[in-house]
């Protein structure tokens, strides 16, 4: 079967039968979440597991999305509008300094990255006329529910944002599934195994750097707005260093290779600590010990790890 | 005759038993930043809220029935407050809710009450929360802007107008500055002149020096959170500035006059009674309710309460009285017995909620307090 059309069943039926199976709001809103988090981690599938390339700035890109999502409605422009150009922004803002900063690799990348991250989320703080300063803002306009109203269903706003985010996440894994297959997509890979390899085959590879780094950056931007749309109010933490590690490692833990890990990551992150409010004591131990264990014993991340398996079990 | 009675007797015993099942129970939910930046707002508010619960439980409970509190931590992110809101709404159908120590996860909690018509006590400072007045919505600790009335009001009291702001540029710095400049004019008060510096800066002997050389400058005012107060009024004790100096609630505490040592001496703060427990009156009515906390609170955790932990005590007991006067724990008649909540003596200050009025608290709720020999002195117009 081809791939994406693979990627876009199985997504497709996950988000249905989550559908099917939940109570209450409260676990559309936790899938809403996940969804949101698979989204902004495909962007980092593609930058890291592509690529190659470290990014610990991915917030600030997020953080530009949500914050003109909620900055641009109160100036008259429709919140759709304000998503997008919220998007368009982060991808040139990305495409302007990727450039000079992918020349950059390893720990060099990721600090510059980092820079980047932090200059996004001080103008977010500090600029408190325009967003609210550290306290954050409410975002006002666009709800889900009036989007369902128009073909007569009437869905708590829990569950229609549900759909719309989990609408993106798909989309978004498919896309990527495809890009990656692309002859672009492979030039990509090329540059993972190694760089001079790939220029010497006639790919401009700073160009393609760019354009990873752009496109993940945009991945982010959306999910960022169906954040601050879905939760009617955002802080700069959205934009903090502390979510950029959060990305980073939803990919890594999921595995980086594959939008499958995206989406293992986001959930794992995600769901879990719900589940362990339980032990709300040991919460941080028990997830600090997942990952640990995840990364000695399944380097390449959950997803590639139990692939495997189940294919020596094949044989 | 007696048929019927018989009858009418066992449907209604029938419906009692169905109405009041063997345990019944009251589920209070919260959400508190009990770690995270915010830890040092949320940990005490987390602990008053379970030691107030243990202490109501054990003389009966509100009505009869046992009090159960589901409390979660949201790290003051606004993101997991949502969360847990709709966590505490929908799964374990909590009756009310106290929480949101910080504004940011207050603000993202908000629509959802209002939403599913639940009544909600927040523990954040910010105005937005309760201006406009939301249906269900409330909060317990004094705003900014109250602050800085009142600070201006012991100003002018003492005949002075001229009036130099140095904030912090951290959140509660900013948002006070602004309360500051906006009610400068109306409490007869003249801003002349207006510094800031970073949360993390180790010397404002420059800015106070400015504000010292500011033409007919009689008080200065600092705006803060953290150590920064602390450094300004060494500062400003180093360079032997003369007219009065004022500190906001944000440093009301002991650990204040631990950092700022000998150059604290003399600087007037408004504060909640609590850092006077014994220098009360006898008939002051927050009397009772700020030493009763104090001993529990020292006697279960062995340490002082702090402020924001005083704000959660507010908001238990408030939540308590309006539960005890609607006779139900239906959250409908909880908003409306707590909007009916008339001169309740907290720890904080005495509250009367109001239709247009969810906070509750007047000026005269706040202390100025002037620090001397180290310890803290009412001072009284």
């Amino acid at each position: 079967m081809n791939p994406a059309l693979r990627t876009f069943l199985i997504l497709a039926a996950l988000v249905v039968a989550g559908a099917l199976i939940f109570p209450s709001s409260y676990y559309y809103r936790v899938g809403t979440l996940v969804w949101i988090n698979t989204l902004a981690v495909t962007g980092i599938v593609v930058l890291l597991g592509y690529v190659g390339l470290v990014s610990l700035g991915h917030a600030g890109f997020f953080a530009i999305g949500a914050y003109a999502t909620a900055i641009l409605p109160s100036y008259g422009v429709p919140s759709v509008l304000a998503a997008i150009l919220g998007a368009a922004g982060a991808g040139l803002l990305a495409a302007i300094v990727g450039r000079p900063i992918l020349r950059l690799s390893g720990y060099y990348l990721a600090i510059a990255t980092l820079g980047l991250g932090m200059l996004i989320w001080m103008v977010l703080s500090k600029e408190a006329w325009l967003t609210g300063g550290p306290d954050g803002m409410t975002v006002m306009g666009a709800n889900a529910r009036d989007l369902f109203k128009l073909v007569g269903l009437n869905l708590r706003s829990a569950e229609s944002w549900y759909w719309v985010t989990g609408t993106f996440a798909v989309l978004g894994a498919v896309l990527a599934v495809n890009l990656g297959n692309s002859p672009w997509g492979r030039a990509l890979r090329a540059i993972h195994d190694s760089d001079v390899a790939a220029s010497s085959l006639g790919i401009d590879v700073a160009k393609a750097k760019s354009m990873a780094f752009t496109i993940s950056a945009v991945y982010a931007a959306v999910a960022g707005a169906l954040l601050a749309l879905a939760n009617g109010y955002i802080t700069p933490e959205v934009g903090g260093f502390m979510h950029s590690v959060e990305m980073v490692t939803m990919a890594v833990l999921g595995g980086a290779a594959s939008v499958f890990g995206a989406l293992v990551g986001a959930l794992i992150l995600t769901a879990l600590p719900q589940v362990l409010t339980v032990f709300a004591d040991y919460e941080h131990m028990i997830l600090g010990a997942v990952m640990v264990l995840t990364m000695i014993l399944m380097r390449r991340g959950l997803v590639p790890a139990l692939v495997d398996l189940a294919k020596r079990r094949r044989k | 005759m007696t048929k019927t009675k018989l009858i009418a007797a066992g449907v209604s015993a029938l419906a009692l038993s169905v109405a009041s099942p063997a345990l019944a129970q009251i589920k209070i939910g919260a959400s508190l930043a009990v770690t995270g930046p915010a830890a040092f707002l949320g940990d005490p508010e987390a602990k008053t809220l379970e030691m107030l619960v243990e202490e109501i439980n054990a003389q009966g409970g509100i009505n009869g029935e046992e009090v159960e509190l589901v409390l979660y931590d949201d790290g003051a992110d606004p993101n997991k407050a949502r969360t847990f809101a709709t966590r505490l709404i929908e799964e374990d159908e909590v009756v009310a809710v106290i929480g949101g120590t910080s504004t940011g996860a207050t603000m993202a909690m908000v629509p959802l009450f209002e939403d599913y018509e639940i009544p909600f006590i927040s523990l954040a400072g910010a105005v937005v929360i309760i201006e406009p007045t939301k249906e269900y919505v409330f909060k317990t600790p004094h705003t900014d802007r109250m602050a800085c009335r009142k600070i201006f009001e012991d100003i002018t009291a003492r005949g002075l107008s001229k009036v130099g702001l140095i904030s912090g540029t951290g959140g509660f710095g900013k948002s006070m500055r602004e309360q500051c400049m906006s009610v400068a004019e109306e409490s007869g008060v003249e801003i002349v002149a207006d510094e800031t510096y970073g949360p993390n800066d180790a010397d404002m002997t420059p800015q106070l020096t400015n504000i010292a050389g500011t033409d007919g400058i009689e008080a200065i005012v600092n705006p803060g959170f953290g150590q920064g107060p602390a450094v300004v009024t060494r500062n400003y004790d180093q360079l032997g500035i003369e007219v009065p100096f004022y500190q906001s609630h944000g440093v009301a505490s002991d650990s204040f006059i631990e950092l700022a040592g000998d150059a604290a001496e003399g600087v007037r703060l408004p504060a909640t009674p609590l850092l006077i427990p014994d220098q009360l009156a006898e008939d002051d009515p927050q009397r009772e309710p700020v030493q009763s906390y104090i001993a529990a609170y020292e006697e279960q955790y062995g340490e002082s309460p702090s402020t924001f932990g005083g704000y959660a005590y507010d908001a238990f007991h408030l939540l308590v009285d309006a539960i005890e006067r609607a006779g139900s724990s239906d959250p409908q008649a909880i908003r409306d017995a707590l909007e009916e909540t008339e001169g309740h003596a907290g720890v904080t200050g005495v509250y009367t909620f109001g239709p247009d009025d969810h906070l509750g608290l007047d000026l005269s709720s706040f202390r100025m307090l002037e620090i001397q020999d180290g310890g803290w002195v009412p001072v009284e117009q």
